[in-house]
């Protein structure tokens, strides 16, 4: 795995706790633990044929999302590709909003309509949930040009994965983004594989925040397994944004460690290499350690925190099992406005 | 031997000018590549270089005429050893178009039956409007609108421009982004002076880039701002379907109603001329398949302006056909700043009786050279202009069809999946016992735009072929 030496786990595990109080980290714990214990259920559900369709699990890739939303401020926006799960979760929207919408049901965000791969939220600034891979980057950007127009001071974050940072669209959008100034952080969450296709099976460009620069674009590379790391980077996109610079790239370098989608067989990776990621590099582990080492935290602290968890999990997943179906009248609403 | 300097034509639908001023006077010497004139067309102002060497015996066209048509002499250069008055005396293989007002030809410019639309004055925008136009008839210029009120004579161009600075002027967070918007002052002059009125920060070029700007200006709808996103021609914006389809026209319903998209994305649609495949192709059927999106295929510049209007303040992503070759052409349009056209509501052009005519867009033009043919046969056909796609007026059709018994449609695109097989499917299950002859379709040919002048003609829908179809349809 491509990585920053700087920002190796070995160096971080100190009592003092740089940039960061007790109390956020311990929310950058709890936040973590929440998708992962969210998409572990939703993973279930799957299995026992509640949710259907595509499902695309964010297990690995916690702390990119909880880094960013820590550096973002009230009013800022986000959209994603269709792993999107713990974006929304991290950005404050109900469990019980998303999970329903996972099993098609009226609670669900988008009534039951839009599904895993479709959701939004105006109120938490959520704007989708795209299913073709690279579509929501010129949209971000988009996004980006109406704060810009209107002279809100807002930030849009703008997720895609190593996969889509092949699409044309793009590069068409860091042009543009560059030209007029946009207040957008690209994130690109590389997870190192395009559903089974390796990063460097699909170009020999690897470095994928550096093309930006052939558009005048500065970005960095960023320890994705590190919370912390992702925090401060994120600061440092944001303050750029803000300033009216234009926008800013990150190559957050993640891993998953579920498959593409639920039906994928994960035959282009050795067991072993998830095996060492989970072991060695796991994010929320990473944040467990620096609190129980540090002595911020107890492991009853954390019991209680996964026990608090557990509840919200569990309660979601009833919630979407109990939620009826939309109502059939439902077919026919929302084509127009 | 003398040559004639012949009026150019500077556009692939140019077909007459204004010869803005001369640069060279009579018994100037001219060497070839040399600027001898400016000539304005309805798009811009070009630059005019001679290409033969000699000296200017006469200027046949004097700077400042308008309506010049291409072809036609304007200017004479004279051989060695010749001199102008062997050329004045020497009869011009044309006149001089200037002084010619294009009066519409008779039968087009009748006035419309009691409650339609008149036909739109075939002259030019210079052609004075009061010598084409006929009189108004009772209830013109449209239904809805009171009668006696005021209107304007103005091209379909002069129409949509003035639908997005009345709009823009109305609502700040309408702007209008595209390829050459701006500064060159829009690649077919529809946006012309916008910048100057609404600055940079709401005319904005964009590079050209279709898929990205078009995600941008849809994300940019949803961020609180109506982009109206005009795209050079709807050719291009195959490139951009994808955040036409899946980003803008399904948003709202993925969403469950949360967040829709609104937002215009127009420009020219269909067949310019002797532009062969890639650009001359007609997207309404493809578009009007779309839920989610609404579709205006414009024929009129009151059509033009009253829709426009509308699309800019719909809530919906609306998409807006127009059409390059009808950009010149000039109609009466209400005066009144508030006219606007509802979407789903079709217009009789023409009452009639015997046959009825579907057609929007472009489509038009021919369905009226049809029933202007069929009239001097004694068969009396009304036009049922559909403005819209997406809603479509489907009583109007059904009411005329009715009282006619007899349904052609006319339109310029593909004939596989056309809107007049969704209209030929409409009128068999909602009047099928009211029909007494099959619907015919009339539509451009199964191929692709070919680039040689008779195959384009016989590619799109020919007046003949209308008319020869409404002679099936009436048994005549």
């Amino acid at each position: 795995m491509a990585r920053k030496p700087a920002s190796a786990a070995a160096g971080t595990k100190a009592a003092a706790l740089p940039n960061v109080s007790r109390d956020d980290l311990l929310k950058y714990y709890r936040d973590m633990l929440l998708i992962r214990r969210f998409e572990e259920k939703a993973g279930q559900l799957y299995g026992m044929g509640l949710i259907g369709g595509f499902c695309h699990l964010y297990i690995g890739q916690e702390a990119v999302v909880v880094g960013l939303e820590a550096a973002a401020e009230p009013g800022d926006k986000r959209i994603t590709s269709y792993r999107d799960h713990g974006h929304m979760l991290a950005c404050g929207m109900d469990p019980r909003g998303v999970m329903a919408e996972l099993t098609g049901r009226i609670g669900g965000y988008s009534k039951g309509k839009g599904g895993s791969m479709h959701m939004f939220s105006k109120e938490r600034h959520f704007y989708g949930g795209h299913g073709i891979v690279g579509a929501q980057v010129p949209l971000g950007a988009g996004l980006a040009f109406a704060d810009r127009y209107l002279g809100n001071g807002r930030v849009t974050f703008t997720y895609f994965g190593d996969g889509a940072a092949n699409q044309g669209q793009v590069y068409e959008t860091y042009n543009m983004a560059e030209l007029w100034d946009l207040p957008v952080v690209f994130v690109i969450e590389n997870n190192q594989y395009a559903m089974g296709t390796s990063v460097k099976r699909s170009t020999k460009s690897v470095t994928l925040y550096g093309r930006g620069l052939a558009y005048g674009i500065p970005g960095e590379q960023v320890d994705g397994m590190d919370v912390l790391a992702v925090k401060a980077a994120g600061e440092r996109a944001v303050a750029h944004c803000r300033a009216g610079k234009g926008p800013y790239i990150l190559e957050v370098m993640t891993y998953r460690y579920r498959g593409h989608s639920m039906s994928d067989p994960a035959k282009y990776r050795t067991r072993e290499e998830v095996e060492k990621m989970r072991s060695e590099r796991d994010a929320i582990d990473h944040v467990r350690d620096l609190l129980l080492t540090g002595g911020h935290a107890s492991e009853e602290d954390l019991k209680a925190i996964d026990r608090e968890i557990k509840d919200i999990v569990n309660d979601a997943a009833e919630f979407a099992r109990q939620s009826p179906e939309p109502p059939l009248e439902e077919l026919w609403t929302d084509v127009y406005a | 031997m003398s040559i004639e300097i012949l009026m150019p034509a500077l556009s692939p639908t140019m077909e007459e000018g204004t010869l803005a001023r001369w640069l060279v006077r009579e018994g100037d010497v001219v060497k070839a590549g040399q600027v001898i004139a400016e000539i304005e067309t309805d798009k811009a102002t070009m630059e005019f270089e001679a290409v033969d060497e000699g000296k200017v015996g006469r200027i046949l066209v004097p700077e400042g005429t308008a309506g010049v048509k291409v072809n036609s002499p304007i200017a004479v250069l004279l051989d060695e050893g010749e001199d102008a008055s062997s050329v004045a005396a020497q009869p011009s293989s044309a006149p001089p178009a200037a002084a010619q007002p294009s009066a519409a030809p008779p039968a087009v410019a009748q006035p419309a039956a009691s409650g339609g639309e008149v036909p739109f004055p075939l002259g030019s925008k210079a052609a004075p409007a009061a010598a084409a136009a006929p009189a108004p008839a009772s209830g013109w210029p449209h239904a809805d609108l009171p009668e006696g009120a005021a209107t304007k004579t103005m091209t379909v161009r002069e129409a949509l421009r003035e639908a997005m600075a009345e709009e823009m002027r109305r609502d700040p967070t309408v702007f209008l982004m595209g390829e050459e918007v701006g500064e060159y002052q829009g690649a077919y002059k529809i946006s012309q002076g916008l910048l100057d009125e609404f600055g940079p920060g709401r005319v904005i070029d964009t590079p050209i880039t279709e898929h990205g700007f078009a995600g941008i200006a849809v994300g940019a709808s949803w961020g609180g701002l109506r982009p109206i996103l005009e795209f050079m021609t709807f050719n291009f914006a195959m490139q951009a379907m994808d955040h036409i389809v899946n980003s803008a026209a399904k948003t709202l319903y993925m969403s469950g109603g949360q967040m829709g998209s609104p937002i215009v994305f127009r420009g020219p649609n269909g067949a310019a001329a002797r532009v062969a495949a890639q650009h001359s192709q007609d997207y309404a059927a493809w578009y009007a398949h779309v839920p989610g999106l609404k579709v205006c295929m414009p024929f009129s510049a009151a059509d033009a302006k009253g829709l426009l209007k509308t699309a800019i303040r719909d809530p919906n992503p609306v998409v807006f056909l127009e059409n390059e070759i009808l950009y010149g052409r000039s109609f009466e349009v209400p005066a009144d700043p508030d006219f606007t056209i509802p979407f789903g509501k079709a217009s009789i052009w023409r009452a009639g009786t015997d046959v009825t005519l579907v057609s929007f867009g472009i489509g038009m033009t021919h369905a009226i050279a049809a029933a202007d043919e069929l009239a001097r046969e004694g068969i009396s056909a009304e036009i049922v202009n559909l403005r819209t796609l997406r809603p479509i007026d489907y009583d109007t059709v059904i009411a005329s069809v009715m009282k006619t018994n007899r349904c052609v449609t006319v339109e310029e695109g593909f004939p596989v999946g056309a809107i007049g097989n969704h209209i030929a499917a409409v009128i068999m299950q909602r009047a099928f016992d009211h029909l007494d002859a099959p619907v015919l379709n009339c539509t451009g040919k199964d191929v692709p735009m070919p680039y040689a002048a008779n195959l384009e003609k016989l590619a799109l829908t020919t007046t003949a072929e209308i008319v020869s179809a409404v002679r099936q349809v009436t048994y005549r």
